[in-house]
């Protein structure tokens, strides 16, 4: 494998990064971050560039992408699909969600489909108790009180290259007054 | 007080449209309670400010509900030195979904509120740690950050005075127990999220070495309302004890669930059945678990009376924690609920300590093998002595964390899990 790099407008994002901090180290998970987005996963060849980058040594690096969950030590699909199952997320069905998707897919949770295009996981909670069940696309946006017919819809925008768009879920007593007041 | 809940006008989540942008925020009132100390610091110095602050018993909102202005209180004097306010906005406690509503729909509170914090104690820089996946989240606090540094509230010479505050945004990677006040120390410094032992604390030894207040990110946002209103007015919303304004995270099996601004003090079942809209399908309620997972969770024969606020929930056995209400009806498995609670804390232990690593652990595994229908009477009190070994004995409260559903809701539904016990494939035995 030729030898990884960051370019130098990475460079320039690392060291912007690096001034928030007293020290390079503080940056560490910021920098896998960077390296985890330019590569799609941080295995120990990428681990090795962020020690490298911040003059750190790589065991401390590999400390902290293994005891994070969110950084991939190893390839994933092109979507990452987060399915909380948690106590909220439990009550309201997350684990039909997550058996419905298995189905679909046709791969169990911690796996990828053949042609590389879904990885399912099955996650702690992600802080969205009020929306669930839900999921949560490659560390990015919620999709929130999922049905099957949602999931399906969601794989078909996936496929098609369609992320879903953040959605803010208002304060409902705020929706309620608003409601009210309208009327 | 808490009768008179349903005219309350929320204040730390006003209905005002656009409230997160500095305009609006500036036009209903926004950053005055900073000018305010800032223009008048006879009348408000740093230590006056903290003895306001303790008086209105801001209690934390992250869950151990500790006075905010005491908290302050124990910086040593400044030395020169960099001092540090470490904002927890890691919220990861199954049932707790509310400070993303700050950052969401008024971020300028919560930094004004610890711009007057850093002046009290004062710190030059402020930490905000998000947890990692509230990426969306973490760019909306960017923006109003940004903001906040062009009207000059952040940065050199603020509002043209000689403090000076920095404020740093970063976020996590996923990682319960980075809502650790000291492992989010350890995540900040760019390391594993391992818990440190206590002594030294924080505000003696925080981040890198140097004094640290670590607050959660509800708290600091009701800090302006203290300093605009005084002590006294704040003190007079919600429980004597415990009072301020509160955003209840209420979640599970209600008709409208979401976050709600309401006082401490509110009844338990007026928040289900009037603010929530009742149980879904028109189901008895069963149980609640009354302000996050590792709040002991209560019968619904327990709930008569009971308000949300310290005093009440412990006088029934549980506590406020950080007001996630998570509902359950009355098909609600609670040997399920209880697995599922347990597999959350053993995924979520950092290893340190080996009563927790191992005993997170077990629980689970007694909890599954009961679930699968492969239990023994016997495993019910081996889940509680396990229990009983592992609480108080670790570095941080996450072990305790883990034990206090366990033993709570096989004493509050044994019933349930001796049922189980005894249909299972051992029942003969």
């Amino acid at each position: 494998m030729a030898e990884l790099s960051f370019t130098q407008e990475e460079l320039d994002e690392i060291e912007r990064l690096k001034a928030k901090f007293p020290t390079a180290k503080a940056a560490t998970l910021r920098v896998l971050w960077v390296a985890q987005q330019k590569y799609g996963h941080v295995e120990p060849e990428v681990q090795n560039l962020v020690a490298k980058t911040l003059d750190v040594p790589k065991s401390h690096v590999h400390g902290v992408a293994s005891f994070y969950t969110q950084y991939y030590k190893e390839e994933k699909g092109k979507f990452v699909l987060d399915v909380c199952t948690c106590l909220s997320c439990q009550l309201c069905g997350g684990y039909e969600i997550l058996h419905h998707l298995e189905e679909e897919l046709g791969i169990e949770a911690g796996e990828t489909t053949d042609d590389g295009m879904f990885t399912i996981q099955e996650v702690e909670c992600l802080g969205a108790c009020g929306y669930a069940p839900m999921l949560q696309v490659t560390n990015g946006v919620y999709v929130n009180n999922l049905t099957k017919e949602k999931v399906d819809t969601l794989l078909e925008n996936l496929k098609n290259g369609n992320m879903p768009e953040f959605e803010s879920m208002a304060m409902p007593e705020l929706e309620k007054r608003n409601q009210a007041a309208s009327k | 007080m808490a009768q008179d809940w349903k005219s309350f006008e929320p204040l730390l989540i006003p209905d005002i449209p656009n409230l997160e942008k500095i305009d609006v925020y500036e036009e209903n009132g926004g950053y005055d309670a900073l000018k305010k100390i800032l223009n008048d610091r006879d009348t408000w110095s740093r230590k006056s400010v903290i003895e306001e602050v303790k008086q209105a018993n801001i209690r934390g909102r992250g869950g151990a509900g500790f006075n905010a202005g005491l908290k302050w209180s124990f910086m040593p004097d400044p030395d020169g030195g960099p001092r540090y306010l470490a904002c927890n906005g890691d919220e990861s406690e199954p049932g707790t979904f509310k400070d993303r509503k700050i950052f969401e729909f008024n971020p300028h509170l919560f930094i004004e509120g610890s711009l007057i914090a850093s002046y009290a104690m004062t710190v030059d820089t402020i930490y905000v740690y998000i947890r990692g996946e509230y990426l969306s989240w973490v760019d909306m606090l960017q923006e109003a950050v940004d903001e906040a540094y062009e009207r000059g509230y952040l940065g050199e010479n603020i509002l043209g005075t000689d403090v000076s505050i920095d404020m740093e945004l970063t976020y996590g990677a996923g990682a319960y127990i980075c809502g650790e006040e000291t492992a989010m120390l350890e995540s900040l410094e760019g390391k594993r999220g391992y818990p440190r032992t206590k002594p030294p604390f924080p505000a003696q030894n925080g981040l890198w070495g140097r004094p640290t207040t670590i607050n959660n990110i509800e708290t600091l946002a009701n800090v302006p309302l203290v300093i605009n209103n005084g002590a006294d007015w704040y003190g007079d919303i919600g429980a004597e004890e415990h009072p301020g304004p509160v955003l209840y995270g209420i979640s599970g099996h209600v008709n409208q669930p979401g976050v709600y601004e309401y006082p401490t003090g509110i009844p338990v079942l007026d928040l289900i059945n009037d603010v929530a809209g009742g149980i879904r399908g028109g189901k008895d309620l069963k149980a609640i678990i009354p302000g996050g997972s590792s709040t002991p969770p209560l019968r619904a024969d327990q709930l008569d009376g009971v308000t949300m606020n310290s005093d009440s929930l412990k006088d029934v056995g549980s506590m406020m924690g950080t007001a996630g209400l998570v509902v359950m009806d009355e098909d609600t498995d609670m040997v399920d609920v209880l697995w599922r609670i347990a597999h959350f804390y053993h995924h979520e232990s950092c290893g340190q300590c080996t009563p927790c690593r191992d005993g997170t652990g077990w629980l689970e595994k007694v909890l599954k093998k009961i679930k699968d229908g492969e239990g023994e009477m016997k495993d019910l009190d081996l889940l509680l002595d396990v229990g009983n070994q592992m609480e108080g004995r670790t570095i941080c409260a996450l072990a305790d964390a883990a034990v206090w559903p366990v033993r709570h809701t096989i004493n509050r539904f044994r019933d349930e899990f001796e049922e189980r016990c005894k249909k299972s494939v051992h029942a003969v035995a």
